[in-house]
């Protein structure tokens, strides 16, 4: 599909709009630091929950980045941090048949059963 | 499926506002305008803290200075989001880098303006953030998962960004005759630039948008910018200063203030990298770049020794 989109955004300029001449340098040849993903429990009692990634060159700098980057304010009092590269995901192109198999099993529901109204505190 | 139910299905999800997460099929031009659109933002708030940094070390007192670095703090914490959004999206981050670096990629042009004097942090904050803060909460709702995360993330910092620009603004429209005129010159200097950080015009736009259509943009330029003037119209009363332009008038019918045209050449010119600092702000990012070379390079050895060092007591 090759759709012309030429109404320009704010942080959204094309490619051919403006350009100029300094000499292409390259980074990309030091070797990059590792993707982290970083969890973040937000009080006691709460599990930790998934709050985005960053790059590090080891589990202390992921971890003290994490702190800078995601709880500048108090976001949380517990920090997990995973090499991304570690985290296996699921195949949304599978979920159909992956998920499917629960949808008919309503009798996991408590809804599924059919009681007296006498019945109190079930 | 083919590629048409493919679309047929991308565009059913988008209508029916479920989210398009990474590993979600997407068509090609998708991924690339998000792609685009969040590195440039990414840079966007990378190279906006360049003008706001000039001000740290000669902030006029250390409460001043102390609020000044949180601020620059959060737009570094900022492009970091954008960068990981965008990596989603396949690309890494040091091509993100380095197209910054090579002047390859785009950054808003507002950032290209200089900061002259303190007046100028309160009108940075105030109308620049002011003008990025609707785009952004717009963008909470966009259709890309990652991105629209990033942007609720964003969203809940930014509100103290605008507010201590308006009271640096405040402070100084009850100051002395040398302060209030700073604090002028300032809003003078900063309105149009803010203007036009909304883009060109609606009507330069021919082709029907696809970016609505898919939910990455949910206003247009022109709305947006309304609603910018509409609200900084009013606010300025409160600082009993002016807004450069001859023609703002409310408009009773429009229930809209009207305003005047923005120089469109100007904006371009900017954008093309002739504006006042382009130069300087891409030198600054290149010097700052290559002078951590070593400090990315010790890191990884560093990990690596340890690496090394756990395996041999391991084996
Ligand atoms: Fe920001
Ligand atoms: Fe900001």
């Amino acid at each position: 599909m090759n759709t012309a989109i030429n109404k320009y955004y704010y942080g959204d300029i094309p490619d051919g709009a403006g350009d100029n001449n300094s000499e292409k340098k390259s980074s990309t040849a030091e070797s990059a630091w590792p993707l982290w993903e970083v969890f973040i429990r937000s009080k006691q009692g709460l599990d930790h929950k998934h709050a985005g990634s960053l790059h590090a060159a080891d589990a202390e700098m992921a971890m003290e980045n994490a702190r800078d980057v995601y709880t500048r304010r108090q976001e949380g009092i517990s920090l997990w941090v995973v090499e991304s590269k570690y985290i296996h995901a699921s195949n949304p192109d599978d979920a159909e048949m992956f998920y499917e198999p629960a949808s008919d099993k309503v009798y996991r529901h408590p809804t599924f059963y059919d009681l007296p109204d006498e019945l109190k505190h079930m | 499926m083919s590629i048409h139910d493919l679309e047929k299905a991308f565009q059913d999800k988008i209508d029916k506002e479920i989210k398009i997460e990474p590993k979600d099929w997407m068509p090609e031009a998708y991924r690339k305008t998000n792609l685009r659109q969040i590195s440039q933002h990414a840079h966007s708030e990378i190279v906006g803290m360049l003008p706001e940094g000039n001000w740290i070390s000669r902030a006029p007192s250390l409460k001043r200075k102390a609020i000044l670095i949180a601020k620059v703090q959060d737009e570094a914490g900022h492009g970091l989001y954008l960068y990981s959004a965008a990596e989603t999206l396949g690309t890494s981050r040091e091509q993100m880098v380095d197209d910054l670096l090579s002047g390859k990629a785009k950054y808003s042009s507002i950032f290209n303006y200089p900061t002259l004097t303190w007046a100028d942090m309160g009108a940075v904050g105030w109308l620049v953030d002011g003008a990025a803060i609707l785009n952004q909460v717009m963008l909470c709702r966009t259709s890309y998962g990652p991105y629209a995360r990033a942007m609720v993330r964003i969203c809940k910092e930014e509100s103290f960004h605008q507010r201590q620009g308006f009271e640096t603004l405040l402070v100084l429209s009850k100051g002395t005759k040398e302060q209030r005129d700073m604090c002028q010159e300032a809003i003078n200097r900063w309105w149009w630039p803010s203007l036009m950080m909304f883009g060109p015009k609606d009507s330069e736009s021919t082709n029907s948008d696809q970016s609505m259509k898919w939910k990455i943009k949910r206003k247009t330029n022109d709305e947006l910018r309304q609603n910018f003037i509409d609200m900084i119209a009013e606010q300025i009363k409160l600082l009993g200063m002016t807004l450069p332009d001859p023609d703002l008038k409310w408009n009773e019918e429009r229930k809209h203030y009207d305003f005047g045209e923005i120089n469109w050449e100007e904006f371009w010119n900017v954008v093309k990298g002739n504006g006042p600092c382009n130069k300087q702000r891409l030198a600054a990012r290149n010097k700052a770049h290559d002078e951590g070379a070593w400090v990315r390079a010790a890191a990884l050895a560093y990990a690596e020794k340890r690496k090394n060092k756990l395996n041999n007591k391991a084996a």
